[in-house]
C-alpha cells in the first residue's frame, strides 16, 4: 500500500495529538483545556460517531477540523489536505451545532448562495437546490423567509447545504437535535443513504442510540479526553452478559421464593434477570413451577451505561484531583 | 473574485431586505422641507443652503450607515453563527471580509446617489434649472462616497478585534480626530510642549485626513473641482482602505471562531 507521509491513505480523517487550550482571565493567563491529545482517525466510508456530554470537546473538535477555531498543538488532515488547505472544503460538508443561516433570505435562496461558492452553472444551482430542497423535506417551504423557520426546519437547512455540492466526507455537528421523531427518522435515512453511496461521516451526538443504529465504530469523549474506540458492540461487549426472563405464573406464589424475590412484578407478568450461565437452572425451575415463559432476550447493556459509567468516573477522577491538591 | 462578488451581493440583499434604505424616505422628505422652508426665509442664497444642508446630510447619514452596519457585518455574522456553515465552504477569510466591504460600499453607494438625486430636486425646485457648475455637486458627493469606505474599513478592522460597542467609539473617535488634523500639524510646540506637539504631529500624518474630502463650500459657491485633485483624494482613499483592509484580514485569519 502506498504511504503518503507516513498516513494511510485509508484514512479519510487523520487526528494526530490535537490540543485545544483557550486562555482565559483578566490578562489570559490562566488556560482552559477543551481537548487534550486526541488521536484517532476515521476510515474512508465508515460512518464514526463521536459522543460524550455536553462541554466533552466534540464540538471544539468539529472545529478545528473545519478550520473554523485553531489548535494550540497537534495537527489534523482532511481527505490527505491539512486543515488549514480551504480547497479541502470542495469535497467536505459541514453542518453547524444549531444552525443558523440569514434570516431576510429563504431557504432555496441560502443554498443558492452557498452553491456559488462551488464550479456550478446558474441552471446547476437550480436544479441543485430544488433536489436538495427535496430531500430534506421543505419543497414546500422553499420560499418562506428563514425567520420563519423553526429549528427542525432550520436544522433541515443545515443538511441541505451540507450535501448540497456532493462531498465525499459529511462533518455533521449534532444532526439530529431540535428534531422531532419523524425528523430524526428521516435524518438517519439520510446518513444511512450516504453511508450506502460510499460517502465518509463524522457526526457528533449526546444520543446514544442514534450512534447505535448509525455508526461503524464510535469514540466517547468526556472531558476533552478520547475515553475510548471501537464498534458500538465491542464497547457494548466489555459488560458482563445478562438474561431477562419474561414470565405468567397463573395461580401465582407457586415458585422458590429467591427466584420471584428478584423478579420484578407487573400485572400477572414477572421479569427476571439472571447471569448468562444460570439462565438454564432459572428456566428449569420456572417450568417445574408451571410458570408460562414468554420470552428470553440477551440484555445488552446499551452505550448509554457505558457512557454513564465513562462520565462518572472521569468526574470521580476530577473529584479526587481536586481534593489531592488541597 | 466569484466568491467575493457572492458574498458582496448577499451583503447588499441584507441591506435592502433589513429595510436600510427606508432612511431614503427621511431624506427626500427632508430635503423637500428644506427646500420650501428656504426657498421662503433666504433671499439670494437659497442655492448654496441647499447644497449645504444636502451635503451635511448626505454625509452624516452616509457615516451613521458605514459605522452601524461596518460594525456589524464581520460580528453580526459570527453573533448569530451565520459565518460556520460559509467558512467551511471554499472561501478564504480574506475573501469574505473583502465581500462584506464591497457589498456595504455598493449599498452606500446607491444610498448616497438616490440622496443626491434628492438634493438635484430640491435645487430644481428653488432654481427650476441646473446649471454646469452643478456637476461639482456630483463630485462633493462622490467625495463623501471615498470618505465612507474608509470608515467601513476602519468599521471592519476594529470589529475584527474588539466588541461592537468598542468598535463605535472608537470609529467614532478616529472620525472626530481624522476631521481635525489641519489643527494637530499646525499645533504650536509652546501650546502643548515639545513631546506633546510631536505626537501630535505624528499622530497626524498617520490618521486619515478627513478634511479632505470635504468640498461643500467651494462646490456650494459654484467653484469647479481641478481633475489632479479627484485623482489624488481617490487615490488616497484606496490605499487607507487597502491598508486597512489589509490590516483587518491578518487579524480576521487567526480569529478562532468559537
Amino acid at each position: 500500500m502506498l504511504v503518503n507521509n507516513g498516513i494511510m491513505p485509508g484514512s479519510a480523517i487523520e487526528i494526530e495529538n490535537l490540543t485545544k487550550e483557550y486562555p482565559y482571565g483578566f490578562l489570559h493567563l490562566k488556560k482552559k483545556t477543551s481537548l487534550e491529545g486526541l488521536t484517532m482517525q476515521v476510515e474512508t466510508g465508515e460512518v464514526f460517531g463521536l459522543l460524550g456530554p455536553n462541554g466533552a470537546g466534540k464540538s471544539t473538535t468539529i472545529k478545528l477540523l473545519m478550520g473554523l477555531i485553531f489548535p494550540t498543538s497537534g495537527r489534523a488532515r482532511l481527505l490527505g489536505k491539512p486543515t488549514d488547505d480551504v480547497e479541502m472544503h470542495r469535497e467536505i460538508g459541514y453542518l453547524p451545532e444549531q444552525p443558523n443561516f440569514y434570516d431576510y433570505l429563504t431557504a432555496a435562496e441560502v443554498l443558492d448562495y452557498f452553491a456559488k461558492f462551488f464550479n456550478f452553472t446558474a441552471a446547476e444551482r437550480k436544479e441543485r437546490v430544488q433536489r436538495m430542497l427535496k430531500k430534506v423535506g421543505l419543497e414546500t417551504a422553499g420560499k418562506i423567509q428563514l425567520r420563519k423557520y423553526s429549528k427542525g426546519m432550520l436544522q433541515r437547512v443545515g443538511l441541505a447545504q451540507a450535501i448540497l455540492h456532493d462531498p465525499r466526507l459529511l462533518v455533521l455537528d449534532e444532526p439530529m437535535s431540535g428534531l422531532d421523531p419523524v425528523g430524526r427518522r428521516e435524518v438517519r435515512d439520510i446518513i444511512l443513504e450516504l453511508k450506502h453511496a460510499g460517502k465518509t461521516i463524522l457526526f457528533s451526538t449526546h444520543i446514544l442510540s442514534d450512534a447505535e443504529m448509525l455508526c461503524d465504530r464510535v469514540g466517547v469523549i468526556v472531558g476533552g479526553k478520547l475515553q475510548g474506540v471501537g464498534a458500538p458492540g465491542e464497547i457494548v461487549d466489555i459488560t458482563a452478559q445478562k438474561m431477562e426472563i419474561l414470565f405468567a405464573v397463573a395461580g401465582g406464589g407457586l415458585i422458590g421464593a429467591p427466584l420471584l424475590a428478584n423478579a420484578t412484578r407487573t400485572g400477572d407478568r414477572y421479569r427476571l434477570q439472571v447471569a448468562e450461565e444460570e439462565l438454564y437452572g432459572a428456566l428449569a425451575q420456572l417450568r417445574d413451577a408451571g410458570a408460562k415463559i414468554l420470552s428470553v432476550a440477551q440484555v445488552k447493556p446499551t452505550l448509554e451505561e457505558y457512557f454513564m459509567h465513562l462520565v462518572a468516573a472521569d468526574r470521580a477522577q476530577a473529584t479526587a484531583v481536586e481534593v489531592s491538591g488541597k | 473574485m466569484k466568491n467575493i462578488g457572492a458574498v458582496a451581493l448577499n451583503t447588499f440583499r441584507e441591506a435592502v431586505r433589513d429595510r436600510v434604505l427606508y432612511n431614503l424616505v427621511f431624506f427626500a422628505l427632508l430635503m423637500i422641507g428644506a427646500a420650501i422652508l428656504v426657498g421662503q426665509i433666504s433671499i439670494g442664497i437659497e442655492e448654496v443652503v441647499i447644497v449645504s444642508l444636502g451635503l451635511s446630510a448626505i454625509s452624516f447619514i452616509g457615516l451613521l450607515m458605514a459605522v452601524f452596519i461596518g460594525v456589524g457585518l464581520v460580528s453580526k455574522e459570527m453573533d448569530k453563527r451565520t459565518i460556520y456553515a460559509l467558512l467551511a465552504k471554499p472561501v478564504r477569510r480574506w475573501e469574505f471580509l473583502v465581500g462584506k466591504f464591497a457589498g456595504l460600499i455598493f449599498t452606500l453607494a446607491v444610498n448616497t446617489a438616490a440622496m443626491a438625486a434628492g438634493l438635484f430636486l430640491a435645487l430644481l425646485y428653488v432654481r427650476h434649472t441646473l446649471q454646469r457648475s452643478d456637476a461639482g455637486l456630483l463630485v462633493a458627493v462622490y467625495f463623501i462616497l471615498l470618505k465612507l469606505a474608509i470608515v467601513v474599513a476602519l468599521a471592519l478592522l476594529f470589529s475584527c478585534a474588539t466588541t461592537s460597542l468598542l468598535s463605535i467609539l472608537y470609529c467614532a473617535g478616529f472620525y472626530v480626530a481624522g476631521s481635525f488634523v489641519q489643527q494637530m500639524r499646525t499645533l504650536r510646540n509652546d501650546m502643548a510642549g515639545p513631546a506633546a506637539a510631536t505626537v501630535m504631529r505624528w499622530l497626524s500624518y498617520l490618521l486619515p485626513n478627513f478634511e479632505n474630502f470635504s468640498v461643500t463650500g467651494p462646490v456650494a459657491h459654484g467653484v469647479a473641482i481641478p481633475g489632479a485633485l479627484i485623482l489624488q483624494t481617490t487615490l488616497y482613499a484606496a490605499l487607507y482602505c487597502v491598508v486597512l483592509m489589509a490590516a483587518a484580514a491578518i487579524i480576521f485569519s487567526h480569529k478562532n471562531l468559537k
